[in-house]
Protein backbone atom coordinates (compact mmCIF):
# COMPACT_ATOMS: atom_id res chain seq x y z
CA UNK A 1 0.00 0.00 0.00
CA UNK A 2 1.12 3.67 -0.45
CA UNK A 3 0.34 6.63 0.80
CA UNK A 4 1.02 10.70 0.31
CA UNK A 5 2.61 11.75 2.65
CA UNK A 6 3.04 15.89 3.39
CA UNK A 7 6.17 16.39 6.09
CA UNK A 8 6.26 20.34 6.41
CA UNK A 9 9.23 21.98 7.21
CA UNK A 10 9.49 21.32 10.92
CA UNK A 11 10.34 17.46 9.86
CA UNK A 12 13.44 18.17 7.73
CA UNK A 13 14.82 19.96 10.34
CA UNK A 14 14.35 19.84 13.86
CA UNK A 15 11.81 17.11 14.63
CA UNK A 16 13.72 14.09 11.63
CA UNK A 17 12.75 12.22 15.37
CA UNK A 18 9.06 12.29 14.04
CA UNK A 19 9.57 11.90 10.52
CA UNK A 20 12.21 8.72 10.16
CA UNK A 21 10.53 7.33 13.09
CA UNK A 22 7.17 7.18 11.43
CA UNK A 23 8.41 6.08 7.92
CA UNK A 24 10.23 3.07 9.08
CA UNK A 25 7.26 2.28 11.37
CA UNK A 26 5.11 2.38 8.35
CA UNK A 27 7.40 0.25 6.22
CA UNK A 28 6.89 -2.95 8.70
CA UNK A 29 3.20 -2.03 8.41
CA UNK A 30 3.41 -2.53 4.88
CA UNK A 31 3.05 1.06 4.05
CA UNK A 32 5.05 3.25 1.46
CA UNK A 33 4.93 6.62 1.65
CA UNK A 34 4.99 8.61 -0.77
CA UNK A 35 5.93 12.26 -0.03
CA UNK A 36 4.26 15.27 -2.28
CA UNK A 37 6.33 16.93 -4.75
CA UNK A 38 7.36 20.21 -4.72
CA UNK A 39 5.48 20.81 -0.89
CA UNK A 40 5.79 24.27 0.25
CA UNK A 41 5.51 25.48 4.40
CA UNK A 42 1.74 25.38 4.82
CA UNK A 43 2.07 28.54 6.94
CA UNK A 44 2.04 26.56 10.48
CA UNK A 45 -1.54 28.73 11.37
CA UNK A 46 -4.68 28.74 9.69
CA UNK A 47 -5.53 32.30 8.81
CA UNK A 48 -8.40 33.46 10.80
CA UNK A 49 -9.28 36.47 9.46
CA UNK A 50 -12.01 36.01 6.73
CA UNK A 51 -10.80 38.90 4.22
CA UNK A 52 -7.60 37.25 3.88
CA UNK A 53 -7.21 34.94 1.39
CA UNK A 54 -3.37 35.23 0.18
CA UNK A 55 -2.50 32.71 3.50
CA UNK A 56 -4.86 30.18 1.62
CA UNK A 57 -2.72 30.28 -1.08
CA UNK A 58 0.08 28.10 0.50
CA UNK A 59 -1.82 25.44 2.10
CA UNK A 60 -3.60 25.21 -1.26
CA UNK A 61 -1.08 24.93 -3.30
CA UNK A 62 0.16 21.92 -1.03
CA UNK A 63 -3.05 19.96 -1.55
CA UNK A 64 -2.65 20.74 -5.17
CA UNK A 65 0.19 18.85 -5.52
CA UNK A 66 -1.53 15.94 -3.93
CA UNK A 67 -4.36 16.18 -6.24
CA UNK A 68 -1.97 16.74 -9.83
CA UNK A 69 -0.05 13.26 -8.26
CA UNK A 70 -3.74 11.51 -8.31
CA UNK A 71 -3.77 11.26 -5.17
CA UNK A 72 -6.66 10.88 -2.47
CA UNK A 73 -5.15 11.31 0.56
CA UNK A 74 -2.74 13.22 1.66
CA UNK A 75 -1.52 12.18 5.35
CA UNK A 76 0.67 14.86 8.02
CA UNK A 77 2.51 13.92 11.09
CA UNK A 78 2.69 17.51 12.44
CA UNK A 79 -0.73 18.69 13.95
CA UNK A 80 -0.22 22.36 12.99
CA UNK A 81 0.65 21.13 9.41
CA UNK A 82 -2.93 18.47 9.82
CA UNK A 83 -4.66 21.40 11.20
CA UNK A 84 -3.99 24.17 8.53
CA UNK A 85 -3.96 21.66 5.01
CA UNK A 86 -7.35 20.43 6.72
CA UNK A 87 -9.23 23.94 7.51
CA UNK A 88 -8.11 24.92 3.69
CA UNK A 89 -9.11 21.71 2.34
CA UNK A 90 -12.55 22.76 4.02
CA UNK A 91 -12.56 26.21 2.80
CA UNK A 92 -12.09 24.76 -0.79
CA UNK A 93 -14.93 22.46 -0.49
CA UNK A 94 -17.60 25.14 1.15
CA UNK A 95 -16.75 28.27 0.27
CA UNK A 96 -18.09 28.52 -3.59
CA UNK A 97 -16.71 32.42 -3.78
CA UNK A 98 -13.18 32.08 -2.40
CA UNK A 99 -12.70 28.91 -3.99
CA UNK A 100 -13.25 30.88 -7.19
CA UNK A 101 -11.06 33.74 -6.22
CA UNK A 102 -8.19 31.11 -5.41
CA UNK A 103 -8.40 28.90 -8.65
CA UNK A 104 -8.42 32.09 -10.10
CA UNK A 105 -5.19 33.69 -9.08
CA UNK A 106 -3.47 30.65 -9.62
CA UNK A 107 -4.16 30.14 -12.58
CA UNK A 108 -0.66 28.31 -13.41
CA UNK A 109 -2.40 25.64 -11.14
CA UNK A 110 -5.10 22.98 -11.71
CA UNK A 111 -8.22 24.06 -10.56
CA UNK A 112 -9.16 22.43 -6.90
CA UNK A 113 -12.38 21.68 -5.01
CA UNK A 114 -11.33 19.76 -1.71
CA UNK A 115 -11.21 16.54 -3.61
CA UNK A 116 -8.33 15.50 -1.22
CA UNK A 117 -9.08 13.80 2.16
CA UNK A 118 -5.98 15.15 4.88
CA UNK A 119 -5.46 12.82 7.25
CA UNK A 120 -3.18 12.65 10.21
CA UNK A 121 -1.08 9.38 10.65
CA UNK A 122 -3.32 8.36 13.97
CA UNK A 123 -6.27 8.57 11.85
CA UNK A 124 -4.84 6.28 9.29
CA UNK A 125 -3.49 3.61 11.94
CA UNK A 126 -6.95 3.66 13.63
CA UNK A 127 -9.08 3.07 10.44
CA UNK A 128 -6.96 2.31 7.50
CA UNK A 129 -4.39 -0.63 9.35
CA UNK A 130 -7.06 -1.08 12.71
CA UNK A 131 -6.18 -1.59 16.24
CA UNK A 132 -6.11 -5.20 15.81
CA UNK A 133 -3.93 -5.31 12.86
CA UNK A 134 -1.64 -2.45 14.64
CA UNK A 135 -1.75 -4.76 17.79
CA UNK A 136 -0.57 -8.06 16.50
CA UNK A 137 2.26 -6.47 14.53
CA UNK A 138 4.00 -5.28 18.13
CA UNK A 139 7.17 -7.21 18.59
CA UNK A 140 8.15 -4.87 21.80
CA UNK A 141 5.21 -3.75 23.77
CA UNK A 142 5.64 -0.85 25.77
CA UNK A 143 5.02 -2.44 28.70
CA UNK A 144 5.52 -0.80 32.64
CA UNK A 145 5.68 2.31 30.13
CA UNK A 146 2.86 5.07 31.61
CA UNK A 147 2.52 6.73 28.69
CA UNK A 148 0.13 10.73 28.95
CA UNK A 149 -1.45 11.61 25.60
CA UNK A 150 -0.83 15.45 24.69
CA UNK A 151 -3.17 16.36 22.01
CA UNK A 152 -2.69 19.80 22.62
CA UNK A 153 -5.13 21.99 20.63
CA UNK A 154 -4.68 21.36 16.61
CA UNK A 155 -5.78 17.65 16.71
CA UNK A 156 -9.30 18.19 18.25
CA UNK A 157 -9.92 21.68 17.55
CA UNK A 158 -12.12 23.57 15.94
CA UNK A 159 -14.46 20.71 15.71
CA UNK A 160 -14.74 20.10 11.88
CA UNK A 161 -11.51 19.26 11.58
CA UNK A 162 -11.37 16.71 14.81
CA UNK A 163 -9.14 13.57 14.61
CA UNK A 164 -11.58 12.44 16.75
CA UNK A 165 -14.64 13.16 19.18
CA UNK A 166 -13.64 16.65 19.98
CA UNK A 167 -14.40 17.17 23.38
CA UNK A 168 -13.50 13.84 24.90
CA UNK A 169 -10.84 12.09 22.82
CA UNK A 170 -9.64 8.38 22.83
CA UNK A 171 -8.14 7.64 19.56
CA UNK A 172 -4.39 8.33 21.08
CA UNK A 173 -5.11 6.38 24.19
CA UNK A 174 -6.51 3.73 21.90
CA UNK A 175 -3.03 3.84 19.79
CA UNK A 176 -0.87 3.68 23.65
CA UNK A 177 -2.85 0.44 24.68
CA UNK A 178 -2.31 -1.05 21.33
CA UNK A 179 1.13 -0.98 21.50
CA UNK A 180 1.09 -2.57 25.25
CA UNK A 181 1.20 0.73 27.10
CA UNK A 182 -0.46 1.97 29.83
CA UNK A 183 -2.94 4.63 29.05
CA UNK A 184 -2.72 7.95 31.55
CA UNK A 185 -5.70 10.28 31.59
CA UNK A 186 -4.49 13.51 31.98
CA UNK A 187 -7.28 16.83 32.58
CA UNK A 188 -4.53 18.82 30.27
CA UNK A 189 -4.35 16.52 27.56
CA UNK A 190 -5.91 18.74 25.30
CA UNK A 191 -5.19 22.12 27.21
CA UNK A 192 -3.03 24.26 25.09
CA UNK A 193 0.65 24.78 26.06
CA UNK A 194 0.74 27.99 24.84
CA UNK A 195 2.10 27.39 21.30
CA UNK A 196 4.00 30.14 19.73
CA UNK A 197 3.96 32.68 22.64
CA UNK A 198 7.24 30.85 24.27
CA UNK A 199 8.59 33.40 21.84
CA UNK A 200 6.33 36.45 22.56
CA UNK A 201 5.28 36.01 26.13
CA UNK A 202 7.22 33.47 27.50
CA UNK A 203 6.79 33.82 31.12
CA UNK A 204 2.71 33.24 30.29
CA UNK A 205 3.53 30.34 28.10
CA UNK A 206 5.84 28.59 31.18
CA UNK A 207 2.55 28.74 33.30
CA UNK A 208 0.52 27.31 31.00
CA UNK A 209 3.13 24.80 29.59
CA UNK A 210 3.91 23.76 33.53
CA UNK A 211 -0.21 23.02 34.04
CA UNK A 212 0.30 19.65 31.38
CA UNK A 213 3.21 18.39 32.86
CA UNK A 214 1.88 18.83 36.44
CA UNK A 215 -1.42 17.45 35.34
CA UNK A 216 0.02 14.64 33.45
CA UNK A 217 3.22 13.63 36.68
CA UNK A 218 0.09 14.19 38.90
CA UNK A 219 -1.58 10.92 37.17
CA UNK A 220 1.42 8.87 37.29
CA UNK A 221 2.93 9.16 33.80
CA UNK A 222 6.27 8.36 33.04
CA UNK A 223 5.89 10.37 30.10
CA UNK A 224 4.24 12.79 27.52
CA UNK A 225 3.46 11.37 23.93
CA UNK A 226 3.06 13.97 21.51
CA UNK A 227 2.55 14.56 17.70
CA UNK A 228 3.14 18.57 17.35
CA UNK A 229 7.45 19.81 16.97
CA UNK A 230 5.81 22.87 19.21
CA UNK A 231 4.43 21.14 21.57
CA UNK A 232 7.52 19.16 21.83
CA UNK A 233 9.77 22.27 21.99
CA UNK A 234 7.77 23.87 24.39
CA UNK A 235 6.96 20.56 26.94
CA UNK A 236 10.11 18.97 25.95
CA UNK A 237 13.04 21.44 24.74
CA UNK A 238 11.65 24.17 27.45
CA UNK A 239 11.42 22.04 29.93
CA UNK A 240 14.14 23.23 31.95
CA UNK A 241 12.60 26.55 31.87
CA UNK A 242 9.18 25.25 33.51
CA UNK A 243 11.63 22.78 36.32
CA UNK A 244 13.46 26.25 36.88
CA UNK A 245 9.84 27.93 37.98
CA UNK A 246 8.62 24.88 39.56
CA UNK A 247 11.15 23.14 41.12
CA UNK A 248 8.39 20.69 42.79
CA UNK A 249 8.14 19.30 39.18
CA UNK A 250 10.31 16.30 38.55
CA UNK A 251 11.90 16.16 34.71
CA UNK A 252 9.02 14.08 32.81
CA UNK A 253 10.12 12.85 29.31
CA UNK A 254 8.43 13.44 26.12
CA UNK A 255 8.03 11.61 23.22
CA UNK A 256 6.67 11.69 19.22
CA UNK A 257 4.16 9.03 18.71
CA UNK A 258 5.48 7.98 15.92
CA UNK A 259 8.84 6.99 17.91
CA UNK A 260 6.88 4.99 20.63
CA UNK A 261 4.97 3.35 17.20
CA UNK A 262 8.58 2.52 15.63
CA UNK A 263 9.57 0.71 18.80
CA UNK A 264 6.92 -1.14 19.57
CA UNK A 265 6.84 -2.55 15.93
CA UNK A 266 10.72 -3.49 16.81
CA UNK A 267 12.54 -0.59 14.44
CA UNK A 268 16.16 0.09 15.02
CA UNK A 269 15.98 2.73 18.27
CA UNK A 270 18.75 4.42 15.94
CA UNK A 271 16.55 5.44 13.26
CA UNK A 272 14.36 6.87 15.77
CA UNK A 273 16.79 9.50 16.63
CA UNK A 274 16.56 9.70 19.92
CA UNK A 275 19.12 12.01 20.60
CA UNK A 276 16.95 15.02 19.57
CA UNK A 277 14.83 14.47 22.29
CA UNK A 278 15.89 15.45 25.71
CA UNK A 279 18.24 12.48 27.13
CA UNK A 280 15.78 11.50 29.85
CA UNK A 281 13.60 10.22 27.19
CA UNK A 282 15.80 7.36 25.79
CA UNK A 283 17.33 6.50 29.36
CA UNK A 284 13.13 5.91 30.47
CA UNK A 285 13.04 3.01 27.66
CA UNK A 286 16.37 1.82 28.42
CA UNK A 287 15.08 1.38 32.13
CA UNK A 288 11.84 -0.09 31.43
CA UNK A 289 13.70 -2.73 28.58
CA UNK A 290 12.01 -1.34 25.84
CA UNK A 291 14.84 -0.90 23.81
CA UNK A 292 18.86 -1.82 24.76
CA UNK A 293 21.12 0.49 26.86
CA UNK A 294 22.84 2.33 24.53
CA UNK A 295 23.79 4.91 26.47
CA UNK A 296 26.85 5.23 28.65
CA UNK B 1 -14.77 49.32 38.96
CA UNK B 2 -17.26 50.39 36.79
CA UNK B 3 -16.48 51.14 33.47
CA UNK B 4 -17.91 53.58 32.12
CA UNK B 5 -18.21 54.15 28.48
CA UNK B 6 -19.23 57.40 26.59
CA UNK B 7 -20.16 58.36 23.22
CA UNK B 8 -17.08 60.16 22.44
CA UNK B 9 -15.03 56.44 23.46
CA UNK B 10 -17.58 54.75 20.65
CA UNK B 11 -16.08 53.71 17.71
CA UNK B 12 -18.46 52.79 15.39
CA UNK B 13 -16.40 51.75 12.20
CA UNK B 14 -14.01 49.59 14.54
CA UNK B 15 -17.35 47.46 15.39
CA UNK B 16 -18.11 47.24 11.58
CA UNK B 17 -14.61 46.51 11.21
CA UNK B 18 -13.83 43.72 13.31
CA UNK B 19 -17.09 41.97 12.52
CA UNK B 20 -16.13 42.40 8.98
CA UNK B 21 -12.37 40.66 9.31
CA UNK B 22 -13.92 38.54 11.70
CA UNK B 23 -16.99 37.46 10.01
CA UNK B 24 -18.59 36.96 13.27
CA UNK B 25 -21.76 39.25 15.42
CA UNK B 26 -21.02 40.17 18.92
CA UNK B 27 -25.02 39.98 19.51
CA UNK B 28 -24.52 36.50 19.82
CA UNK B 29 -22.38 36.77 22.80
CA UNK B 30 -24.89 36.32 26.33
CA UNK B 31 -21.77 37.14 28.57
CA UNK B 32 -21.37 33.98 30.35
CA UNK B 33 -18.17 34.23 30.36
CA UNK B 34 -17.05 30.62 29.87
CA UNK B 35 -14.10 31.49 27.49
CA UNK B 36 -12.88 33.17 30.20
CA UNK B 37 -12.78 30.29 32.37
CA UNK B 38 -11.50 27.84 30.10
CA UNK B 39 -8.45 29.97 28.61
CA UNK B 40 -5.17 28.94 29.44
CA UNK B 41 -3.91 32.66 29.13
CA UNK B 42 -6.84 34.43 31.07
CA UNK B 43 -4.76 34.98 34.07
CA UNK B 44 -2.51 37.22 32.57
CA UNK B 45 -4.81 39.12 30.32
CA UNK B 46 -5.93 42.46 31.25
CA UNK B 47 -9.42 41.92 29.47
CA UNK B 48 -10.89 38.73 29.81
CA UNK B 49 -12.00 37.00 26.60
CA UNK B 50 -15.45 37.50 28.19
CA UNK B 51 -14.51 41.62 28.36
CA UNK B 52 -12.93 41.41 25.20
CA UNK B 53 -16.27 40.54 23.43
CA UNK B 54 -18.27 43.31 25.76
CA UNK B 55 -15.78 46.06 24.68
CA UNK B 56 -15.56 45.04 20.79
CA UNK B 57 -19.40 45.14 21.21
CA UNK B 58 -19.59 48.68 22.77
CA UNK B 59 -16.49 50.14 20.00
CA UNK B 60 -14.01 51.01 22.69
CA UNK B 61 -11.31 50.41 20.31
CA UNK B 62 -8.89 52.47 22.47
CA UNK B 63 -9.25 50.02 25.73
CA UNK B 64 -8.76 46.81 23.37
CA UNK B 65 -6.14 47.91 21.62
CA UNK B 66 -4.15 49.00 24.54
CA UNK B 67 -4.60 46.19 26.26
CA UNK B 68 -2.33 42.86 26.44
CA UNK B 69 -4.85 40.18 25.46
CA UNK B 70 -5.41 39.97 21.86
CA UNK B 71 -1.50 39.18 21.91
CA UNK B 72 -1.79 36.52 24.64
CA UNK B 73 -4.40 34.68 22.92
CA UNK B 74 -2.81 31.48 21.67
CA UNK B 75 -5.45 30.51 19.09
CA UNK B 76 -5.91 27.65 21.12
CA UNK B 77 -9.78 27.68 20.02
CA UNK B 78 -10.69 26.15 23.42
CA UNK B 79 -13.28 29.27 23.84
CA UNK B 80 -14.75 28.45 20.59
CA UNK B 81 -15.68 24.66 21.34
CA UNK B 82 -16.94 25.67 24.66
CA UNK B 83 -18.90 28.42 23.37
CA UNK B 84 -22.40 27.98 24.15
CA UNK B 85 -23.68 30.40 21.28
CA UNK B 86 -20.71 29.14 18.83
CA UNK B 87 -19.33 32.71 18.97
CA UNK B 88 -16.10 32.14 17.24
CA UNK B 89 -13.96 34.23 19.30
CA UNK B 90 -10.37 33.13 17.80
CA UNK B 91 -11.21 34.75 14.91
CA UNK B 92 -12.20 38.07 16.97
CA UNK B 93 -8.61 38.28 18.31
CA UNK B 94 -7.63 37.74 15.11
CA UNK B 95 -9.63 40.59 13.47
CA UNK B 96 -8.37 42.92 17.02
CA UNK B 97 -4.61 41.65 15.52
CA UNK B 98 -5.38 42.25 12.43
CA UNK B 99 -6.94 46.00 13.05
CA UNK B 100 -2.95 46.56 14.77
CA UNK B 101 -1.06 44.65 12.26
CA UNK B 102 -2.19 45.99 9.18
CA UNK B 103 -1.04 49.63 10.03
CA UNK B 104 2.29 48.01 9.74
CA UNK B 105 2.86 47.65 13.39
CA UNK B 106 4.99 44.80 15.24
CA UNK B 107 3.96 43.45 18.86
CA UNK B 108 7.60 40.82 18.59
CA UNK B 109 10.15 42.53 16.55
CA UNK B 110 11.87 39.64 15.02
CA UNK B 111 15.21 40.54 15.55
CA UNK B 112 15.25 40.98 19.24
CA UNK B 113 14.29 37.09 19.80
CA UNK B 114 17.63 36.14 21.74
CA UNK B 115 20.51 34.44 19.64
CA UNK B 116 20.37 31.11 22.38
CA UNK B 117 16.79 30.86 21.43
CA UNK B 118 17.42 31.02 17.79
CA UNK B 119 18.93 27.62 17.16
CA UNK B 120 16.48 25.29 19.05
CA UNK B 121 13.64 27.08 17.83
CA UNK B 122 11.53 24.67 15.02
CA UNK B 123 10.36 26.54 11.64
CA UNK B 124 6.66 26.41 12.63
CA UNK B 125 7.53 27.97 16.26
CA UNK B 126 9.34 30.88 14.10
CA UNK B 127 5.96 30.65 11.52
CA UNK B 128 3.42 30.66 13.45
CA UNK B 129 4.52 33.40 15.72
CA UNK B 130 5.54 35.86 12.94
CA UNK B 131 2.19 35.33 11.15
CA UNK B 132 0.34 36.46 14.51
CA UNK B 133 2.62 38.89 15.46
CA UNK B 134 4.86 41.04 12.72
CA UNK B 135 3.01 43.01 10.11
S1 LIG C 1 -18.50 31.71 26.04
FE1 LIG C 1 -19.45 32.65 24.21
S2 LIG C 1 -21.40 33.49 24.96
FE2 LIG C 1 -20.16 33.07 26.77
S3 LIG C 1 -19.11 35.03 27.18
FE3 LIG C 1 -17.73 33.83 25.91
S4 LIG C 1 -18.18 34.45 23.81
FE4 LIG C 1 -19.89 35.15 25.08
S1 LIG D 1 -8.35 30.98 21.57
FE1 LIG D 1 -7.39 32.68 22.68
S2 LIG D 1 -9.06 33.57 23.90
FE2 LIG D 1 -9.77 31.54 23.24
S3 LIG D 1 -9.24 30.21 24.96
FE3 LIG D 1 -7.53 30.12 23.51
S4 LIG D 1 -6.06 31.67 24.20
FE4 LIG D 1 -8.04 32.10 25.21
Amino acid sequence: MTLGYYPGCTLKSHARNLEDSAIEALKVLGVETVELERWNCCGAVYSLADDDLIHQLAPVRDLIRAKDMGLDKVMTLCSMCYNTLARANLLMRNDEAKRKTLNDFMEEESDYAGEVEVIHLLQFLKNDIGWDKLKAAVKVPLKDLNLSPYYGCTLTRPLEVSIDEAVSPTIFKEFIEALGGTYIHSDHSAECCSSYQMISNPEAAIEAASKVVRSAEDQGADALALSCPLCEYNLGKRQVDILKKHDDLKPLPTFYFSQLLAVALGVDPLICRFELNPTASLELLEEKGVVEKVSA
Amino acid sequence: MPIIISDSQVVRDFVQKVEEISGEKFSKCMQCGTCSGICPMGAEMQLSPRHTVLMTKFGQKDRLLDSNTVWLCASCHSCLVRCPRGLDLPKVMEAIRQITLRTNENYLEPFEIPDELLEDLPPIAMVSCFRKHTA
